[in-house]
């Protein structure tokens, strides 16, 4: 099995879209998002839904009202000043600056504090009209994006291994922290999606820096090319430079936003577009089958 | 006053809003512009500002003298990350999981746990004109962006002008970002993406109690998905910037819109204006 998995660094430059429009060319692949801070495949991909699973993320201090003394050791031996003293002199956890630690439950010696499991979100295993996805939704505002996106990973994995299927593309969050990291560890090859803008290129220097850490194979793939054709060129010397394979370059055109209205993908919709991405794929394809690892 | 600029989808233009709003804030009050989407930070690509120092952000990681260990295994009891695990009684440290929480030198009644700092990354601070700057930047490998979140906020000065710019999404580096603010304007586009992520941030905000208002970027005249959702939620909708290929080159330049087409500064006088009427009440 060979996983791609789709990153960029910087938000917005166009990797679910691009991933989304590879899957409808990929013969029998398994999809999987990874973006499970903001997932919006499943809008282009359109899911049948099948089987919701509970995701339970970190542990969340809970105070027992009845059994506190308000002595307020939680507080002091709190390092994430998640413990709050109301002006009634009730302490209280801010569930928003909790970490889970439990270092105020052990220190209360009336037993005061639980630790509580916390149902931070839910994943599920679908069919789209291309294939199985697996996908997920996390409750807005909590912690353990990463451990949501190892778990939907692993899922998309094991059906491929299930199913014999030979490809997963993978939908990798922004950024190049916690799930960005648990969305690449491993890969068979990270298909960084970049553009041609002054942000753009400074956080695609970032994530090689990240991928090269992991060692995981890159390839780049430059879109809407023609907004900055100066920085296009740079991007072009850049890949020239560090030996990045380079597998396309995509135009601006306003066809991703009319394909997304439709809910299909810029190769269903068609377009002058389209073609680039077909030619893009090609090299993709080549790309993975030179020397990319099997899992 | 702090204002946060958010968005769930990237690439949403919250840096954009951000910078702008900044640079004009500053020609009127004493204003920071605070970059804490620590993983890619690109606000100072606009605002190119000088004389930087930087500070490091360190966690705060246990040490063990195996010396003075007593086998007790409270340490690797007491940690709920795996961090410290204990074998034959004899902890094992596995410094990139631990969250500095300091439960196991806290534990340890031999004395046998140190803590010693971790350097994860890094705040910077600067000066655009009048504008004060200031980033935080995750190292690259690291995974503690809220940490470096919370070191960044601590050093806002008090009695400014606050212009936070999230990092995209709506997990635990958001909610850092949002945690204490006075207004969230949430920066959205008119697509389906756009949409659906507008509607994740705004449970954020919710869920956070924080008022809020709506910017539309890339707006489009035939199309009013946003609108109608904002007017459904009662979420002002504070601003509007046009889709136009002149601002998506401009931006590619790292240029600030206020500079490079000055037809938009009055956009920005207008929105500040909005956002100080909502702040001051």
């Amino acid at each position: 099995m060979k996983e791609i998995v789709f990153v960029s660094g910087k938000g917005g430059t166009g990797k679910t879209s691009l991933m989304a429009a590879f899957t409808s060319l990929a013969k029998n692949p398994v999809v999987a998002d990874c973006d499970v801070d903001a997932a919006d495949l499943f809008l282009l991909l359109q899911p049948q839904q099948q089987q919701p699973h509970s995701f339970v993320g970190g542990k969340q201090a809970h105070i027992e009202a009845d059994l506190c003394l308000r002595e307020g050791i939680c507080q002091q031996v709190c390092r994430f000043d998640a413990v709050r003293r109301e002006t009634d002199g009730r302490y209280l956890i801010d569930p928003f600056r909790c970490e889970g630690c439990g270092v105020c439950a052990y220190f209360c010696i009336h037993g005061a504090i639980r630790l509580v499991a916390d149902q931070a979100g839910v994943w599920f295993s679908s069919q789209t009209r291309f294939g199985p996805m697996v996908h997920a939704h996390l409750e807005p505002g909590r912690e353990n994006s990463g451990k949501l996106v190892t778990i939907v990973r692993q899922e998309a994995q094991r059906i491929c291994q299930e199913k014999g299927r030979e490809l997963l593309l993978v939908d990798g969050p922004p950024g190049i922290g916690c799930p960005a990291i648990a969305s690449l560890v491993g890969a068979g090859l990270a298909l960084a999606v970049t553009e041609p803008t002054v942000a753009a290129v400074h956080d695609l220097q970032r994530l090689l820096e990240l991928v090269r850490q992991l060692k995981v194979r890159i390839a780049l793939l430059i879109n809407k090319w023609d907004i900055n054709p100066i920085i296009t060129t740079e991007l072009e010397a850049l890949a020239e430079s560090q030996k990045l394979p380079l597998v396309g370059r995509i135009s601006y055109h306003p066809s991703f936003t009319h394909a997304q209205r439709e809910g299909k993908t810029i190769v269903e919709y068609g377009g002058p577009v389209a073609d680039e991405i077909r030619q893009a794929w090609l090299s993709i394809i080549h790309e993975v089958e030179a020397n990319g690892p099997e899992h | 006053m702090r204002i946060a600029i958010a968005s769930g989808k990237g690439g949403a233009g919250k840096t954009t809003v951000a910078t702008n709003l900044a640079v004009l804030s500053a020609e009127m009050h004493r204003t920071v512009y605070v970059d804490c989407d620590v993983e890619e930070p690109n606000g100072g690509l606009f605002l190119k500002p000088t004389g930087l120092q930087s500070w490091p952000v360190e966690l705060l990681v246990p040490r063990v003298e195996r010396e003075k260990c007593l086998r007790c295994g409270l340490c690797a009891q007491i940690c709920q990350f795996g961090a410290l695990i204990s074998l034959r009684g004899l902890p094992f440290i596995h410094q990139r999981l631990c969250h500095g929480c300091g439960g196991c030198a806290q534990v340890c009644s031999a004395g046998a746990i140190r803590e010693e700092p971790r350097p994860i990354g890094t705040v910077v601070e600067g000066r655009a004109g009048e504008l004060l700057f200031l980033e935080g930047r995750l190292e690259v490998g690291e995974a503690w962006s809220p940490q470096v979140i919370r070191a960044l906020k601590k050093r806002i000065p008090r009695q400014t002008t606050a212009f936070l710019d999230a990092p995209p999404g709506t997990s635990c580096p958001v909610v850092t970002t949002l945690s204490e603010v006075d207004f969230v304007l949430l920066v959205c586009e008119p697509t389906p993406f756009g949409l659906h992520d507008l509607d994740l941030i705004l449970h954020t905000v919710r869920a956070m109690n924080v008022p809020c208002g709506a910017f539309i970027n890339r707006w489009e005249k035939d199309e009013d998905s946003v609108e109608r959702f904002c007017l459904r939620e009662g979420v002002p909708l504070l601003a509007t910037l046009p889709d136009d290929r002149r601002i998506a080159e401009a931006c590619s330049r790292g240029e600030l819109l206020v500079h490079s087409l000055p037809e938009f500064w009055p956009l920005f006088v207008d929105l500040f204006t909005r956002l100080l009427e909502r702040t001051d009440r």
